[in-house]
This record gives C-alpha cells, sequence and structure tokens, in this order.
C-alpha cells in the first residue's frame, strides 16, 4: 500500500456526532479547500471582465463621489456627510454580502453534498471568507481616498477597526453556519432573509446617527445601551467613530463622547456572545450534517 | 490491517409526507404533518479488511448506495460508526463540483481540495491526470465546454489519481466509450495489485464475480448475505426472484387459457436458479373450454437485455399430446439449459394451427436465472476440454 503523507495517514471515524473541537479541526484540514473556494468565487464574480477586482474598488470611489454630488445638492446631512455614510457602508456591504451568499452556500452545492464527504461547514464559511476578501479591497480603497483628500481620521480609536472586524467574523460565522442549514429545510429563508435584511439596514445607524436615537430613547426613560444589543450596531459606531474622525459636528453630537475603551469594551462584549453563539451553530451545524445529502 | 471497520451502522431517514419545502407548507401543515421513519439501513457490521475487493449487491432500494455512502461520510450513521483506515476516494463525485466558467485546469485543483487534497500534492500528479483524462489540448479551456464524456473523464482522472487506500465505485464503470472503461476496468484491477481496498456498489452480478473477492447482499436495508461471490450472488438472485412479480396477460372468459407456467430447474427440480447445464423443466398450465384440434405451444426464453436464447414450436399432435381440452398440464423437459450467468424470462404461447383466433400466451418474467460459478462469461456455456500443448 502506497502510504501518503496528510489525511492518508491517520484513522477517521465517523459517527452521529462530534465534539466541537473534531469539527474544527476536520474543517481545519479542509483549510485549503475554503482557500480554494474563496479564490473561485472572486475568480468566477470577475470572469470575462477586463477590470476584474479593480471593479471591488471602484465602487466606494464611485459611491462617495455619487454621495458628495447629491448630499450637496440636496443639502441633507452634516459636514462630510458622503464620509459618514460610507463608514458605515462598507460595515453593512460586508454583512450584507455575507448573508445574502451564505444562505444559499450549502443548496446551490447540492450535487457536491450528496456526492462528495467534506466538511460541509466550509461552504458557508467560504462565502464568509470571500465576503472579507471583497470588505478589505473595498476598505482599502476608501480609506485610501481618506488619506489622499487628507480627511481626519481619528488615530487613537484606528486599531480598534481590525479587532472590530474579527469580532464581527465570529458573528457572521455563527449566522452563515445557522442559515445555510435552515435554507435546506425551508427554501423560504432566502427570500425572507431578503426582506429582513431591508429592514435591518435601517434598524442600524448608517443614514441618521447613532446620538439620534440615543435621544429619542432618553426622552421616553429608555435605557440607551439598548440598541447596543445590536452587535452590528457597535461595530458600525467604531467605524465611523474611526473613520469620520469626531464623534461630533460643531454642538451636535453624532456619536458617544467616549474614549475608545468604551468601543473596546462593546468589541470584547460581542467577541465573546458571538463565541458562545458559534458553538451553538457548530453543535446545529453537526447535528444536521449528517442528513443533508439526502434532504437536499 | 482493516480499511473499514464499521460496527452497530444503522440510518434511519425521516420522511415527511408530502414532504414541505416551503415555510408555508410548513406553517400549513404545522401539527398534522404526518412524520414516518424510514430505516434505510438495519443495524449491522462490516469489516474489510485491507487489500480485499469488496462487492456490495442489491436490487433498487435495498440500502447499498446508503452504504457506500455511509462508509464514505457522506452520510453519517443514525447509530453506530465507521472507522476509515487511510485517503478514501469514490468514484461517486465524477465532476461533482466542477464549475464550468473555470477551466479544467483550475476545476482539477478544486476537486482535489473536496477530496481533501493539498495544492502541493495536486501539482505533483497533474500531468497525470491530464494524460488519463485525454484532456492535455483542452486543460486550460472552461469546462463548459466540455463534452460530457470529457467532464466524466477528468473527474475520474481527478478521484483515481489522487493515490487513494480506499476506493469507492458506484455503477459508474458504465461511462464513457468502451475504450475508456476498459482503461477504467484496468485501472480498478491494477489498484488490486497494489494491495488497495475497493468497494464496488453494483447490480450486475458478473461484475462482481469478475473483480470481487467477497460480496455482501443487502435487502430492505438488511444484510442477508456475506460469503464469497458465488454465493452470494446466488442469494441475490433468490431474493430477486421472490421480488418479481408474474406477469400475463388478461385473458379470462377467453375459449384458452394459460394460467401459470411453473419452472422446476436444477438437479432435484425445484430451484429457480440454475448452473450452467442444468436440468429444467417447464409445466404449461391451460384451460380449454373450446377443443384445440390442431395445438401448437410456443416457448422462448429471452433474457433480461430482450434477446430471444431460444425459441421452439411445438406441434403437439406430433409429439404424441393431442387435442387439448378441459384442464391440464403440458410439460416440456429440458435436459440441460447450457447458459451462462443471467436472468431468463419464460413466454409460452398456445394456439390453433388452423384457427388463428384460438390462442393464449403467458410471459412468466420471473423464469429462471443462471448461476455460473465458473470463470467464463458471455451467453453459452460451451464444453471445453482440457488444454494441451504440442
Amino acid at each position: 500500500m502506497t502510504t501518503t503523507g496528510g489525511p492518508s495517514a491517520e484513522l477517521r471515524i465517523i459517527s452521529a456526532r462530534r465534539s466541537i473541537p473534531n469539527h474544527l479541526r476536520e474543517i481545519w484540514a479542509f483549510r485549503e479547500l475554503l482557500g480554494s473556494l474563496i479564490r473561485k468565487e472572486l475568480k468566477v464574480r470577475y470572469k470575462n471582465s477586463a477590470l476584474g477586482f479593480v471593479w471591488s474598488m471602484v465602487q466606494p470611489v464611485f459611491l462617495l463621489v455619487i454621495y458628495g454630488v447629491a448630499f450637496s445638492i440636496l443639502g441633507q446631512g452634516f459636514r462630510d456627510f458622503p464620509v459618514w455614510l460610507m463608514s458605515g457602508l462598507v460595515v453593512w456591504t460586508l454583512v450584507n454580502t455575507t448573508l445574502v451568499t451564505s444562505v444559499q452556500a450549502i443548496t446551490i452545492n447540492a450535487t457536491l453534498v450528496g456526492k462528495v464527504n467534506f466538511p460541509r461547514a466550509v461552504l458557508p464559511l467560504a462565502t464568509l471568507g470571500s465576503a472579507l476578501v471583497h470588505f478589505c479591497l473595498q476598505f482599502t480603497t476608501f480609506f485610501g481616498v481618506l488619506l489622499i483628500a487628507r480627511h481626519h481620521v481619528d488615530v487613537a480609536y484606528l486599531w480598534l477597526l481590525p479587532l472590530a472586524i474579527i469580532a464581527l467574523s465570529l458573528f457572521l460565522a455563527a449566522l452563515v453556519l445557522v442559515l445555510s442549514i435552515f435554507n435546506v429545510f425551508a427554501r423560504d429563508t432566502q427570500h425572507l432573509l431578503e426582506l429582513a435584511l431591508i429592514a435591518f439596514f435601517w434598524a442600524l445607524p448608517i443614514i441618521y446617527e447613532y446620538q439620534r436615537v440615543t435621544k429619542w430613547l432618553t426622552a421616553r426613560h429608555i435605557p440607551t445601551w439598548l440598541p447596543l444589543l445590536n452587535p452590528i450596531t457597535s461595530i458600525i459606531i467604531t467605524f465611523q467613530r474611526a473613520l469620520y474622525g469626531s464623534a461630533s459636528v460643531g454642538t451636535r453630537l453624532l456619536l458617544p463622547d467616549t474614549s475608545a475603551w468604551w468601543y473596546l469594551r462593546n468589541i470584547g462584549i460581542i467577541a465573546g456572545v458571538s463565541l458562545v453563539l458559534l458553538a451553538l451553530a457548530l453543535r446545529f451545524f453537526d447535528r444536521n450534517e449528517g442528513n443533508l445529502a439526502e434532504m437536499i | 490491517m482493516d480499511s473499514v471497520v464499521a460496527t452497530g451502522i444503522s440510518k434511519v431517514f425521516r420522511l415527511h409526507e408530502n414532504r414541505p419545502d416551503s415555510m408555508k407548507e410548513r406553517i400549513v401543515h404545522l401539527g398534522r404533518n404526518k412524520k414516518r421513519d424510514f430505516q434505510a439501513l438495519q443495524p449491522m457490521d462490516l469489516t474489510i479488511s485491507g487489500g480485499q475487493t469488496l462487492g456490495i449487491l442489491g436490487h433498487n432500494g435495498s440500502g447499498k448506495s446508503t452504504l457506500l455512502k455511509v462508509i464514505s461520510g457522506i452520510l453519517r450513521p443514525t447509530t453506530g460508526q465507521v472507522q476509515l483506515r487511510g485517503r478514501i476516494a469514490s468514484l461517486l463525485e465524477l465532476g461533482a463540483g466542477f464549475h464550468p466558467e473555470l477551466t479544467g485546469r483550475e476545476n482539477v485543483y478544486i476537486n482535489a481540495a473536496f477530496l481533501g487534497i493539498s495544492r502541493k500534492e495536486i501539482e505533483r500528479r497533474f500531468d497525470a491526470i491530464v494524460d488519463f483524462a485525454e484532456l492535455s489540448t483542452f486543460i486550460d479551456e472552461p469546462v463548459k465546454h466540455y463534452s460530457s464524456g470529457m467532464y466524466v473523464r477528468l473527474g475520474f482522472a481527478v478521484a483515481i489519481n489522487l493515490d487513494p487506500d480506499i476506493l469507492l465505485v458506484d455503477e459508474v464503470l458504465a461511462v464513457g466509450d468502451e475504450v475508456f472503461q476498459q482503461k477504467c476496468l484496468d485501472r480498478v484491477r491494477q489498484f488490486q495489485q497494489e494491495g488497495r481496498t475497493i468497494v464496488v456498489v453494483t447490480h450486475a452480478a458478473d461484475v462482481v464475480r469478475q473483480v470481487c473477492q467477497r460480496a455482501i447482499v443487502l435487502d430492505h436495508g438488511a444484510l442477508i448475505a456475506d460469503s464469497t461471490p458465488s454465493d452470494a450472488i446466488r442469494v441475490f438472485r433468490e431474493h430477486l426472484h421472490g421480488n418479481l412479480v408474474d406477469v400475463g396477460v388478461d385473458d379470462t372468459g377467453s375459449p384458452l387459457r394459460i394460467p401459470k407456467v411453473a419452472v422446476h430447474g436444477g438437479p432435484s427440480g425445484d430451484s429457480k436458479v440454475l448452473r450452467p447445464g442444468d436440468p429444467l423443466q417447464l409445466e404449461v398450465s391451460f384451460v380449454a373450454t373450446q377443443t384445440v384440434e390442431q395445438p401448437v405451444l410456443t416457448v422462448s426464453i429471452v433474457s433480461l437485455s430482450g434477446q430471444t436464447v431460444y425459441e421452439i414450436d411445438f406441434d403437439l399432435i406430433a409429439q404424441g399430446v393431442g387435442p387439448l381440452s378441459g384442464e391440464g398440464t403440458v410439460r416440456v423437459p429440458f435436459t440441460s439449459v447450457p447458459l451462462l450467468d443471467g436472468r431468463y424470462s419464460v413466454t409460452a404461447r398456445i394456439s390453433d394451427r388452423h384457427d388463428a383466433g384460438l390462442s393464449a400466451m403467458r410471459m412468466t418474467r420471473d423464469g429462471f436465472s443462471i448461476d455460473n460459478p465458473g470463470v467464463a462469461h458471455g451467453v453459452v456455456a460451451l464444453d471445453v476440454g482440457g488444454l494441451s500443448r504440442t
């Protein structure tokens, strides 16, 4: 018998359930597949286009210009409103693309799932991965434009951004694992999700500012930490605080006038909660994975 | 060392009556949606030692594909566990996961990644894969331009060139043109010689006889035989007979009927599974309310593929049976049936030489089958003496 390195040497055990560490180990063993799928998704997206991934970078610049023109004519918003808007939108785009693509990650690959054995969690995670790559391209361009335009970026908050993205990724990972399975049970999940995302967009302080919500809540004696229960909100206001560069315009408060530690605390809570959610999601995924080939 | 050790594995599918595919149906049927558990695999143990070639026989719905999927981990067992030693590749997945927009080359890498093979390793084997698939000039074309044959060839080439320790084959040797099929079969043989473990799922008995050292038979999800290919094939054939329905024409009320054609085979005359050269007796029952003056009995033996292997007209007057009236049975003894592996239907027709309107027919699809213990394959069991050299 020919012996080769890698997975061939070890003993594999297939049973109805596996522990979370084993599940993670299997996903890790297929990390190259994760990479290949991310590359594939990007390749397919830009197949037969001359500019390729440059399109990803053009989009934020174009949006900035359009918003700039539009809001200067309309006279809405506040100073540098397009920058404010974009700071939230880059995060929103990440959330939106991840969820919209991942919900179909398993159903779209039905033949594969029915015929090949690999950790199925790789499929939804790959859609998260390619959305992250896409996000990096967009963010880099956006940030580049800010630097070129000499926009005042708040360095004291900038270091929070990678942490925020890590926390957000953990949260999204948990979500995509659950959503992709739900869609196998009932294909309506993907349509419901589309509607939910439209509503969700308006629940986030992207077009309006966070302080407007807290002001509204204070007037009604409702605790102001309530919106922070939405983890995406915390991530978005962190981006706005760092990239828009200040918590206020003149005397108008846009964001809580707090130190970076307040933001860090929120990110920490999200990361912690997301880890628990991720563990639950992996468990849920594992319980259903063994029957996917038959249900799909 | 054992390649596959399955202990107490079973598989239960939860069937939803009118399975709700959408949430609307789910809500509409909430509470009164019937769920039924379907036992696709009964609890069983199965150990496949390294280097063994195992055949899994069973008719459609017997659970043989489910078993293969559980062994390969595509489905996970409801109870029990499977231990696998070594890399497993299955020929179930030919071309599954190819993306039409990507080139053959790009797809090979992704396909291999799905099998858990590193990029480095696939680079080393890339040329062998392309050679085997005979696609060197097309490898950088998007696979959407491939013919279905090229598609399958590439999938097969990837699976088989990845140096698997355990190879699972599911009825796929029937793809591609004959030359390629032969190439695949050769490769399977080479794998055997190299001492790899092979599991073949099929309902073609002669494939099992040709390549397997051991065979199991599944029926309704249960393991009903685990032995040598010959014994397993016999069990498989007998079960098939049990499952087949006798098909006839509706001839109630007609003046001449054949209610039954009984088949008695083998040396003892009580079997429907024969060895080549065994005797066989047909008993054609008839009911004639009107006398058939010049009866002719036609017997034909047709193979599963529809080929008439034998057909004969008996002039029953000349045979000394005489005119037919009332109820009775005409016996047709064959002293020897020199056929090879296969299942055969028997058709009997009685007609009157002078009265075209008076006739009856019955086809017994569940005729008999031949179980060949020898190595020869084909249609006819020719007698061959000892070889010699001069």
